[in-house]
């Protein structure tokens, strides 16, 4: 029975598997094989060549990666931080609300990302929205924040805040509420049960948040361009521009693969680490 | 008895919003004493131990703890802990883990915690090794021993549990009632227990107090409760019976449909006895209950016909349908079983001694 269980398992699976393989496994490997391509020849039959490698290495690239790798690290900090409360509310609190914070949350997603931003260069800009209130009613002159790496960090944060929020409230929301209880009764303070409780039994939806939002974040590119000018110039930036201005496929390619494998192991390890299941619902 | 209680509730109330759930408890617990709150589901049990323990707080009254007052105190700051209807075990914490937890909280270190647990697995009769076991992988009963054991790590003035064998088969349960009694016993301490079965309550409580509707409503030891309850509720809960409405007559006697009564003097020297047109109830158990020769005599007889018989193990129910329509209950040893046959005309009948009058407003 269970052989004919995991044959049809397997049957089941292919098809996905397929449109997996076309669609995400093919054009990697097409980008693995670019980035060994020598420059200018724009042909796959080459002796592997691997000084696109070499360039990311000597030129200064890793700058603008440890730049997006540390912001994404930043604003997912951020976010969970700041998600957490609300998240924990969403779950264990509102009730019949949480439908309204969620369909808020969700409607923020119907406008593109780019615009939202854009909103927020109306509204910080020099003489804009809040500068120009500011300046009408108390005479206050306010520098604007735009152009500064804490603001980039705040796009990000902003951008990306559904991408935590609902997988976290899915965490918290797998907390039994007798464990607090029993916890509290156990002596625990509520920081206490926070760090030995919440936590630990949250972790699935805190791995899945923090992923999502880490991984996108790192591969960001609008916040930069939009809310920090050329304040730093994130990885994203330079690969656009090795494909763009530089037409330089292989170094955009080599440079796209090591955002991958560091985004991608980042990703198998904290997958690894928790019990997808639980937060996808059991599997028989 | 214990001249001081350790928990003393005034007047307790709970209120969700205009919903009343408790009306005023009084109610003294004694040091060291087993003590089971029993009554039906949603008769405030819960929402009661949950005050007690400092999961929410009474709308009025106070409750004491000693001699200091603890109705305002978080449960986190209160000696006292309890063993929930889930168990709340930790289910991200080995055995071992989830029993150290109070004490880890408590700032205890590391080796002493890990000394302490293992006793406590003695105590509950787990092996040692299950200190690394995972919660996921213990059954019922074994669970049942560890959120004890974990209570008992720390060390509380007084254990309260709620239900915590309800969802354990039958077999299971008995074992532990009497595990748990024992455990009393050894540990000395106070323990407040909830139950909605009468049988859990009499197999292991000092005290019981039976609750109804959010009031108390008696409060004695098994046999005061079995045998003297002050209301129908109390003598229905606690198992069959047999009651009849009854009424003083002028002669100092009672009257009652269907019963016959042959007493004369003796009633008020036990208390059963009511003023002239005054109404109670007559209460007496179906194993006090004697079939008697036609022409025998008791303090109460009734006349009948035998309905029904059903087998009860070592005890054989009968199912009397009485001159007035009502039904009685008869219970006998089986080896003292009734040789006749359904349709045979009984005279049943019972004496003073065994008899209860439960007046009630
Ligand atoms: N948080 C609450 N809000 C509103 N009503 C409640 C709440 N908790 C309990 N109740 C009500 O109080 C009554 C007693 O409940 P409970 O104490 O759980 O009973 P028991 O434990 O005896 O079965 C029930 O009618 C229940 O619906
Ligand atoms: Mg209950």
């Amino acid at each position: 029975m269970e052989g004919l269980d995991r044959k049809l398992g397997v049957f089941s699976a292919l098809p996905i598997f397929i449109v997996l393989a076309i669609t995400f496994l093919a054009p990697l490997f097409v980008v693995a094989a670019f980035s060994i391509m020598p420059a200018k020849v724009f042909s796959l039959a080459n002796v592997p060549d691997f000084s696109a490698y070499a360039t990311f290495l000597q030129q200064g690239y890793w700058k603008s990666l440890a730049w997006s790798l540390g912001m994404a690290f930043a604003s997912t900090l951020l976010l969970f931080i700041v998600c957490w409360p609300l998240a924990y509310g969403m779950a264990k609190v509102f009730g019949k609300f949480t439908l309204v914070v969620t369909i808020a949350v969700v409607v923020s997603l119907f406008v593109s990302e780019n615009i939202r931003l854009f909103g927020w260069v109306l509204t910080l800009m020099k003489g804009g929205l809040i500068a120009g209130y500011l300046e009408a009613w108390f005479g206050v002159e306010m520098e604007s924040p735009l152009y500064t790496v804490p603001i980039i960090v705040f796009g990000l944060v902003y951008v990306y805040f559904p991408f935590m929020l609902f997988p976290l409230a899915q965490g918290i929301a797998m907390v039994p509420d007798d464990a607090r209880q029993a916890a509290a009764d156990l002596g625990a303070s509520r920081w206490r049960i926070l760090w030995e409780i919440d936590l630990p039994l949250a972790a699935p939806g805190i791995v899945v948040g923090s992923l999502l939002s880490f991984v996108l974040a790192a591969g960001a590119l609008a916040e930069s361009k939009l809310l920090g000018g050329q304040a730093v110039i994130v990885f994203a930036d330079e690969i656009e521009t090795a494909f763009t201005y530089g037409q330089n496929w292989p170094l955009g390619s080599a440079l796209s693969m090591v955002l991958i494998l560091i985004v991608g192991s980042l990703a198998i390890v904290g997958v690894s680490k928790i019990d997808l299941d639980a937060i996808m619902g059991r599997k028989r | 008895m214990a001249a001081e209680p350790v928990l003393r509730l005034k007047n307790i109330v709970k209120k969700f919003g205009a919903f009343v759930a408790l009306h005023g408890i009084n109610l003294d617990i004694r040091d060291g004493e087993f003590l089971t709150i029993v009554g039906p589901s949603g008769s405030g049990k819960t929402t009661l131990i949950r005050l007690l323990v400092g999961m929410d707080s009474p709308s009025e009254g106070e409750i004491w703890l000693n001699n200091s007052r603890i109705d305002k105190v978080p449960a986190n700051k209160r000696p006292t802990c309890m063993v929930f209807q889930s168990l709340a075990l930790f289910p991200h914490r080995t055995v071992g883990q989830n029993i150290e937890f109070p004490l880890k909280i408590r700032g205890v270190g590391a080796a002493e915690r890990t000394a302490r647990a293992r006793e406590l697995l003695e105590l509950l009769r787990l092996p040692p090794h299950y200190q690394e076991k995972r919660i996921t992988e213990c059954s019922g009963g074994e669970k049942q021993r560890v959120a004890l054991a974990r209570a008992l790590a720390f060390d509380p003035e007084i254990l309260f549990f709620d239900e915590p064998l309800s969802a354990l088969d039958y077999r299971l349960r008995k074992t532990l009632e009497k595990e748990l009694k024992d455990l009393h016993a050894r540990t000395g301490k106070t323990f407040v227990y909830i139950t909605h079965s009468l049988e859990e309550a009499m197999v292991m409580s000092d005290r019981i107090a039976i609750m109804r509707e959010g009031k108390l409503e008696q409060l004695a030891d098994a046999d005061g409760i079995y045998t003297r309850p002050v209301s129908r509720f109390v003598a229905e809960f606690m198992g069959e019976v047999n009651l009849f409405d009854v009424e003083g007559t002028a002669q100092g006697g009672l009257h009652g449909r269907g019963v016959e009564v042959h007493v004369n003097g003796q009633m008020e020297d036990i208390g059963i006895s009511l003023g002239q047109g005054e109404r109670g109830t007559l209460m007496v158990r179906p194993e006090f209950v004697r079939i008697l020769e036609s022409s025998g005599t008791s303090d109460f007889i009734v006349r009948g016909i035998l309905r029904a018989e059903y087998a009860l193990g070592s005890r054989i129910q009968y199912e009397v349908e009485a001159a007035d329509g009502s039904r009685l209950s008869v219970e006998k040893l089986r080896e003292d079983r009734y040789q006749g046959a359904i349709g045979d005309e009984l005279v049943l009948g019972w004496d003073l001694d065994s008899t209860h009058l439960i007046r009630e407003d």
